[in-house]
């Protein structure tokens, strides 16, 4: 009877966070799948009506589509191999015992909790700026050309931007996940004779498998994402040079007003998302069964 | 022997440590100085000792009101912070103490919706503020972020509630405690540190969102994303003017995400790595 009692309640309490997050999630994504079938143009609306899959074969047509596939994937994987190798190399450093650990850790951390155009702005301006940047004071201190970061290398600048975000959030996950690594069994092996790279090998790269699963999901989904960085940095230039796919659905949408093509393109980023989703799943999934 | 090999490693360890701290720390480090900097200082070469002067922050807020856009970041992410508390606490609280077959796909299903792109429903969203007069508005814009970060908040506090030993609401229950007694008297208290948490990391995303908030805004409820943002395209000089708006900008949250390093990778990782 209690227990009856309890559950109708328990379900009552849940109901509002479900209703929210359906309608959020169904809602829009409905209109925009309908929106993909649709010649749409606010600004030139004589022309509307349905058109089946035409969106979706001008998008995959225009060559700024495979230029941003290309680049949100390398953006994708270029940052998730420095911050994952980054990631591992200084959590081992910062789990050894040194002097100030926690003012190390406090450094190390900080550049996550910078908002994404604070970040963008200062590099490009006080660091990368082919005249007043720091990068240029060091140039030009070793006698050679300063580099103009934004317009002969976009895609690496920005890369270079949001790998410095993110290597602190892997760090702190992968240092978590070693400081859990059990002293007993580094101190056997120790005494085994195993060497620094056969520990790390066979006791602490398992070890951290699944830290970093998690650490590659997670930037993922943030990564495939990426935004403000380049709306203050390069705009996508030049040309579609550092243009990736949510930016180029933003260009379709707000600024050219092409909505059918733009939710084309929205679509396409949900099923790339949901590729990633998948295995993300998976792995966070597991851990609710121990 | 052993003693002098130990410490000799602590003294390498702790020189290379933080030189990549320091490294990692230089842009932060560098706007901070060049906020005390004259514009003439800030575009003269390489200084990391500034004149002190404090017109770059002057200057900021008389000549583009930057409190105002403070402001709106801090009712943006404190408001969508509490909003999805109210909605999040019931629901984390009935999965964790009152579980069924059910509950860890619906769990699922809610982390699912916040892998969803935002450009794909960007339009729609857009159309939807607009019809309803939501554009530029705060109360758009904090049921946005609520929405976001609802999924991350449920998640959290779900794994924190987990951990309260359910014996204690049954002995609440023996003693007669209704279901919003035990709410009341029992959880609440266990449950503050867990709930602190997920505020000050919900916080500190909201504060930080950089799609929904330059997107949907331009002046009225344009929190501090959205300002700085608006440098991008600048007239003269501006270097120790942008370093004055983006320290004030990233000063307070700084602050709250080193006191919350350990609840970022619970909150982040789903639990998946404590």
């Amino acid at each position: 009877m209690a227990t009856r009692q309890t559950s109708t309640l328990a379900r009552f309490m849940m109901a509002p966070s479900v209703i929210l997050l359906l309608i959020w999630m169904i809602v829009p994504l409905a209109v925009t799948l309908w929106f993909s079938f649709l010649q749409y143009n606010p600004l030139n609306p004589i022309r509307d009506g349905f058109i089946g899959f035409s969106n979706y074969a001008l998008f995959f047509k225009n060559p700024a589509f495979a230029a941003s596939i290309v680049n949100t994937l390398v953006l994708v994987l270029a940052v998730l191999a420095i911050t994952i190798v980054g990631g591992i190399l200084l959590a081992l450093l910062l789990d050894q015992p040194m002097w100030g650990q926690g003012i190390v850790r406090i450094l190390v951390i900080s550049p996550f909790f910078v908002m994404p155009p604070v970040a963008a702005l200062v590099w490009k301006n006080m660091i990368m700026h082919p005249g007043y940047g720091v990068f240029a004071d060091i140039a030009r201190f070793f006698g050679l050309q300063p580099v103009d970061w934004f317009a002969s290398l976009p895609l690496t600048s920005i890369i270079i931007i949001v790998a410095w975000q993110w290597l602190p959030f892997a760090t702190l996950i992968l240092l978590t996940s070693l400081q859990s690594l059990d002293g007993e069994q580094k101190e056997a092996a120790e005494m085994d004779g195993a060497g620094f790279l056969a520990r790390f090998r066979y006791l602490t790269l398992p070890h951290l498998a699944r830290a970093i699963t998690v650490v590659v999901l997670i930037e993922t989904i943030f990564l495939l994402s990426v935004y403000a960085e380049i709306l203050v940095t390069t705009n996508g230039g030049p040309g579609y040079a550092s243009t990736n796919l949510p930016f180029l659905v933003y260009q379709k949408a707000l600024l050219e007003f092409k909505i059918g093509q733009a939710s084309a393109g929205g679509i396409i980023a949900v099923i790339l998302a949901n590729i990633v989703a998948l295995f993300l799943m998976r792995a966070v999934g597991k851990n609710l069964d121990k | 022997m052993a003693r002098a090999v130990t410490n000799r490693h602590k003294t390498i360890v702790t020189i290379a440590a933080w030189i990549v701290a320091l490294l990692l720390f230089f842009p932060i480090l560098y706007t901070i100085v060049t906020s005390f900097k004259s514009e003439q200082e800030a575009i003269a070469g390489f200084n990391l000792i500034p004149s002190g002067t404090l017109e770059s922050y002057t200057a900021v807020e008389e000549q583009s009101g930057y409190f105002r856009f403070f402001l709106n970041s801090v009712i943006l992410s404190v408001g969508s912070t509490i909003l999805a508390l109210l909605v999040a606490v019931p629901a984390a609280w009935s999965m964790a103490f009152s579980p069924t077959k059910r509950t860890k796909d619906i769990l699922m299903w809610m982390l699912s919706t916040k892998m969803m792109p935002a450009v794909a429903v960007l339009f729609p969203i857009y159309l939807i503020f607009r019809d309803w007069g939501l554009l530029d508005s705060r109360i758009g814009l904090t049921v946005m972020l609520m929405l976001i970060n609802l999924p991350i908040v449920v998640w959290m506090l779900y794994t924190y509630f987990r951990e309260i030993p359910g014996e204690i609401l049954e002995a609440a229950r023996m003693d007669g405690a209704t279901l919003w007694g035990e709410i009341v008297y029992v959880l609440t208290p266990m449950a503050v540190p867990g709930i602190a948490s997920t505020m000050l990391l919900n916080i500190i995303l909201a504060w930080n969102e950089a799609f929904w908030t330059i997107r949907l805004t331009t002046i009225n409820a344009a929190p501090l994303t959205a300002f700085i943002s608006s440098f991008s395209s600048p007239q003269g000089l501006f270097w120790a003017k942008l370093s004055a708006a983006s320290t004030l900008a990233i000063a307070p949250i700084l602050i709250m995400g080193w006191f919350s390093q350990k609840q970022l990778v619970r909150g982040l990782t789903f639990g998946a790595v404590k």
